[in-house]
C-alpha cells in the first residue's frame, strides 16, 4: 500500500504539487483524473524518484517505509513501477538484454540470487506470448522503431516481469487504438492482485472502461480535490472538470 | 609566411637538432634513404614542432606538450624475461590465433615473433632500408601524403624500427597479423615506421597493439604506410597504449587504395597523455571503398586528437568516416576530418560522422568536419554532434531498477558500440568491447 501525506514538490522553483494526500490500499486500483497541467505526471515522477524535482514537504510511504530519500533504482527494487506515457527508445541495447539487466539488478538489490539465462528466457517468453509481443521484438533494440501500441505493450511486459507492489500507469491510453487499448488493459488486469496496488493516471474516462478502478480521484492544481467511486469518472466525462478545478487553493 | 615571426627554438627542438646530428650517421639506410631523412629533417627544422598556428594542429599543441625531447631508444637485447613480460602486457586476444610480429622500442625482434602464414613475407625496416630497394624507399616515403607535416617529417628523419610486410598477389590470408609494439622501461623516444603492401586481390587483417612497460613518460612517433593494390582488401585495427600522462604519441597512418580495393581501419583510443591520430587516405583507383572508424574514451587530462584527410582522386569511390568519443574529467577530444574530392572524382560517395558525449562540465570536444568538393556529381555529407547523456534515458533505466552507474555504462557502451560494430572480426570486436567495458567500470568506481 502507498500513502502520500501532504506532499509538496516543485521544479525550478515552480510549485507543482501542493499538499497532496492520497492512499492506495493493497489490491486497490485508484484512478487519477484531471485537466492538463494539474500535476498528474509530476506526481508520477516524484513518486518514482526522477531527479530534478524538489520535494519541499510531506512523505510517500510504501508499505510504511518513506521512499523519498531513495533514488529511482532503489525505489524500483522496493516495488515501485512507472509505466511511461512516452517510453524511451534505447538504441544499441536489445530488449532482452535490458530486461535481464533490470530484473537481476532489482533481485541483487533485494539480496536475491540472479536469474539464470534459461530461467529468465522462460519467464520472458511466457510473458511476451500473453501480451502478443513477437519474439523478434525482444531481439531488437528496446522501443527503437516500435509503434505506439508496441511500446505500451512492452511497458506492460516489463511490469509483468518485474512484479511491482505499486504500479503507476501514466496516460497509458495515449496513442493507442481500440485494439491496442484492449490488449494493454487485459495485460494490466491480469496483474491485478490482492498484494499489488495501481495508480492509473488518465485524461479520459475511456481507459477506465477497460481497467475498472475501485476509486477515482480528481486532481487540480497539485491537490486531490474530489474522491469517489468509478461513477465519478462518468460524471467527469459528462460535465468536464469545471465543477472541481476552482476548488483548490 | 609574410609577417610570420619565427619563434626561437624550444628546448625540445634544440635537442632534436642535436640528436639528429649525433644519430644521423648510424640511422639505417643507403644514401637515397639518407637524402630522404635530410629532406624530412629540413622540413621539421623550418617548421618547428607543430603549434596551434598550424591549421591541421589547431587543437593540439605538440610544441607545448613536448617540453623536452627524450633520447632515441637504442636497440634492445631480447631475453626470456622480456618474452614473459610481453605475454603479460599483451595477452593473446581470445578466440583469435594471430601471427605476431613484435617490436621492442620500435625495433623488430624476430626471436619474439611468430612464423608468418603462407603468402606473407616480413623484414625488419632497418634491413629493407639497408638494402635500399627503390620501390620500398619510395613507398615508405608515401609521396603526396602528409608532406609538410612536421611530426611526420620527424618520423621520416628518425625512423629506425618497424617492419615491412608484403602479401603476395591473390593470397587471401585467413590468419590475422598482429604487430605488438612494446616499449621497455626507460624513458625515451621511439620512431618506428612500418609498411604494408597488399598485392592485387590479396586479403589481410592487421592488428596493431601498442603496450608499455614504462612508468615514465615516453615519446612515440610511429607511422604505418598501407598500399592496397587493385581488388586487395585490408582490415586494420589499431589500439594505442595507455601511456604515462606526460607522454606524447603521434600515430600516423597513410593509406593508398587501388581500383576496387577495400580498406577498413579502426582505432580505439583509451587516453594516457597526448595522442595524435593522423590519417591520410587516398583513392587512386576507381570503385574502391575506404572506411575510417574509431572510438575514444577519455578522462582526467587525456588529450586525443583524430585528424583525417581523405583524398578522392579517382571516380566512383566510397568513403566512410565514423567516430565516437566519450569524455570525462578534464579530457579534451579533437576530431578534424577533411574529405577532398578532386575535379575528376565524379560519383564519389562520402559520409562522415563524429559524435561525442561529455560526462563532465570540464571536458572539451572540438569537432571540425570539412568537405572540399571540386567535382559536380557526388554525394557527400557530414554530421557532428556533442551532447550529454540523455537524462530521460538514464531515468527510464533507473526506474526499471538499474543503479545510475550501471544505467550510464549501459548507455555509453551502446553509444560506443555503434563504432566498434564496424570492425569485421567478431573476436576483435569482443576484445575492443572488453577494453571499453574496463574503462567504464573504472569510471563507475571513481
Amino acid at each position: 500500500m502507498i500513502e502520500i501525506r501532504n506532499l509538496h514538490a516543485e521544479i525550478d522553483g515552480k510549485k507543482i504539487i501542493n499538499g497532496l494526500s492520497l492512499t492506495v490500499n493493497d489490491g486497490e486500483v485508484a484512478a487519477i483524473m484531471g485537466p492538463n497541467g494539474s500535476g498528474k505526471s509530476t506526481l508520477s515522477y516524484v513518486i518514482s524518484g526522477r531527479e530534478g524535482y524538489d520535494v519541499t514537504g510531506g512523505e510517500v510511504l510504501l508499505n510504511g517505509e518513506n521512499i523519498l530519500e531513495m533514488n529511482a533504482a532503489e525505489r524500483a527494487a522496493k516495488g515501485v513501477f512507472l509505466a511511461f506515457q512516452y517510453p524511451l527508445e534505447i538504441p544499441g541495447v536489445t530488449t532482452m538484454t535490458f530486461l535481464k539487466a533490470c530484473l537481476n539488478a532489482q533481485r541483487k538489490s533485494r539480496g536475491e540470487a540472479e536469474l539464470s539465462t534459461p530461467d529468465f528466457m522462460k519467464r520472458v517468453k511466457a510473458g511476451a506470448e500473453k501480451l502478443g509481443v513477437p519474439q523478434d521484438m525482444l531481439r531488437r533494440a528496446l522501443n527503437v522503431g516500435f509503434s505506439g501500441g508496441e511500446k505500451k505493450r512492452m511497458e506492460v511486459l516489463q511490469m509483468s516481469l518485474l512484479e511491482p507492489t505499486f504500479a503507476i500507469l501514466d496516460e497509458t491510453d495515449s496513442g493507442l487504438d481500440i485494439d491496442a487499448l484492449r490488449i494493454v488493459s487485459e495485460g494490466v488486469n491480469a496483474l491485478r492482485d490482492p498484494k499489488r496496488s495501481f495508480l492509473v493516471i488518465t485524461h479520459y474516462q475511456r481507459l477506465l472502461d477497460y481497467i475498472v478502478p475501485d476509486t477515482v480521484h480528481v486532481m487540480s492544481k497539485g491537490q486531490i480535490v474530489k474522491t469517489g467511486s468509478k461513477e465519478l469518472a462518468l460524471e467527469l466525462e459528462a460535465n468536464g472538470y469545471r465543477d472541481y478545478v476552482g476548488e483548490a487553493a | 609566411m609574410p609577417g610570420d615571426v619565427k619563434t626561437a627554438q624550444s628546448a625540445a627542438e634544440e635537442k632534436l637538432v642535436a640528436e639528429f646530428a649525433r644519430a644521423r650517421a648510424s640511422l639505417p639506410g643507403t644514401e637515397p634513404v639518407g637524402a630522404l631523412r635530410d629532406a624530412a629533417f629540413a622540413t621539421f627544422k623550418s617548421a618547428g614542432l607543430p603549434t596551434r598556428r598550424v591549421e591541421a594542429w589547431h587543437y593540439t599543441d605538440l610544441r607545448i606538450a613536448m617540453r623536452d625531447a627524450l633520447p632515441l631508444a637504442s636497440a634492445p637485447k631480447p631475453d626470456a624475461a622480456l618474452k614473459q613480460k610481453l605475454e603479460k602486457l599483451a595477452p593473446r586476444i581470445a578466440d583469435l590465433a594471430t601471427a605476431r610480429l613484435v617490436l621492442v622500442d620500435g625495433y623488430f625482434i624476430a626471436e619474439l615473433s611468430d612464423a608468418m602464414p603462407k603468402g606473407v613475407s616480413v623484414s625488419a625496416l632497418s634491413d629493407a632500408l639497408a638494402k635500399g630497394d627503390a620501390t620500398i624507399v619510395e613507398a615508405l616515403s608515401a609521396p603526396g601524403m602528409g608532406q609538410g607535416d612536421a611530426a611526420l617529417a620527424l618520423n621520416t628523419a628518425f625512423m629506425q624500427g618497424g617492419v615491412v610486410i608484403d602479401v603476395a598477389s591473390g593470397k587471401q590470408v585467413a590468419q590475422p597479423i598482429e604487430i605488438v609494439a612494446v616499449s621497455s622501461e626507460s624513458s625515451h623516444a621511439i620512431y618506428a615506421r612500418s609498411l604494408l603492401r597488399v598485392g592485387a586481390g590479396a586479403h589481410l587483417t592487421l592488428i596493431e597493439r601498442d603496450v608499455s612497460a614504462a612508468a615514465q613518460a615516453e615519446q612515440r612517433n610511429n607511422a604505418l604506410v598501407v598500399m592496397v593494390a587493385d581488388e586487395g582488401q585490408v582490415e586494420h585495427v589499431f589500439v594505442p597504449a595507455v601511456l604515462n600522462s606526460a607522454s606524447t604519441h603521434v600515430a600516423s597512418l597513410l593509406a593508398v587504395l587501388g581500383a576496387k580495393a577495400s580498406f577498413n581501419s579502426f582505432t580505439l583510443a583509451q587516453g594516457g597523455g597526448l595522442l595524435r591520430r593522423q590519417i591520410h587516405m587516398r583513392f587512386d583507383g576507381e570503385h574502391a571503398k575506404g572506411q575510417l572508424a574509431g572510438a575514444s574514451v577519455l578522462r582526467q587530462k587525456d588529450h586525443a586528437d583524430t585528424t583525417l584527410v581523405v583524398q578522392h582522386v579517382a571516380a566512383h569511390c566510397q568513403s566512410r568516416e565514423y567516430f565516437k568519443t566519450v569524455l570525462d574529467g578534464e579530457a579534451t577530444g579533437v576530431y578534424q576530418g577533411k574529405v577532398i574530392v578532386a575535379p575528376g572524382a565524379q560519383k564519389t560517395d562520402g559520409a562522415m560522422k563524429s559524435h561525442a558525449i561529455l560526462l563532465s562540465d570540464n571536458a572539451t570536444m572540438n569537432n571540425k568536419p570539412e568537405l572540399e568538393i571540386f567535382a559536380d556529381d557526388v554525394v557527400c555529407g557530414h554530421g557532428a554532434t556533442v551532447a550529454q547523456l540523455d537524462e530521460d534515458q538514464v531515468f527510464y533505466a533507473m526506474a526499471r531498477g538499474l543503479p545510475k552507474p550501471v544505467a550510464e555504462s549501459m548507455l555509453l557502451e551502446a553509444f560506443v558500440d555503434e563504432a566498434t560494430d564496424r570492425v569485421e572480426s567478431e573476436p576483435v570486436r569482443v576484445y575492443l568491447t572488453s577494453l571499453i567495458g574496463q574503462w567504464l567500470s573504472q569510471r563507475g568506481r571513481a
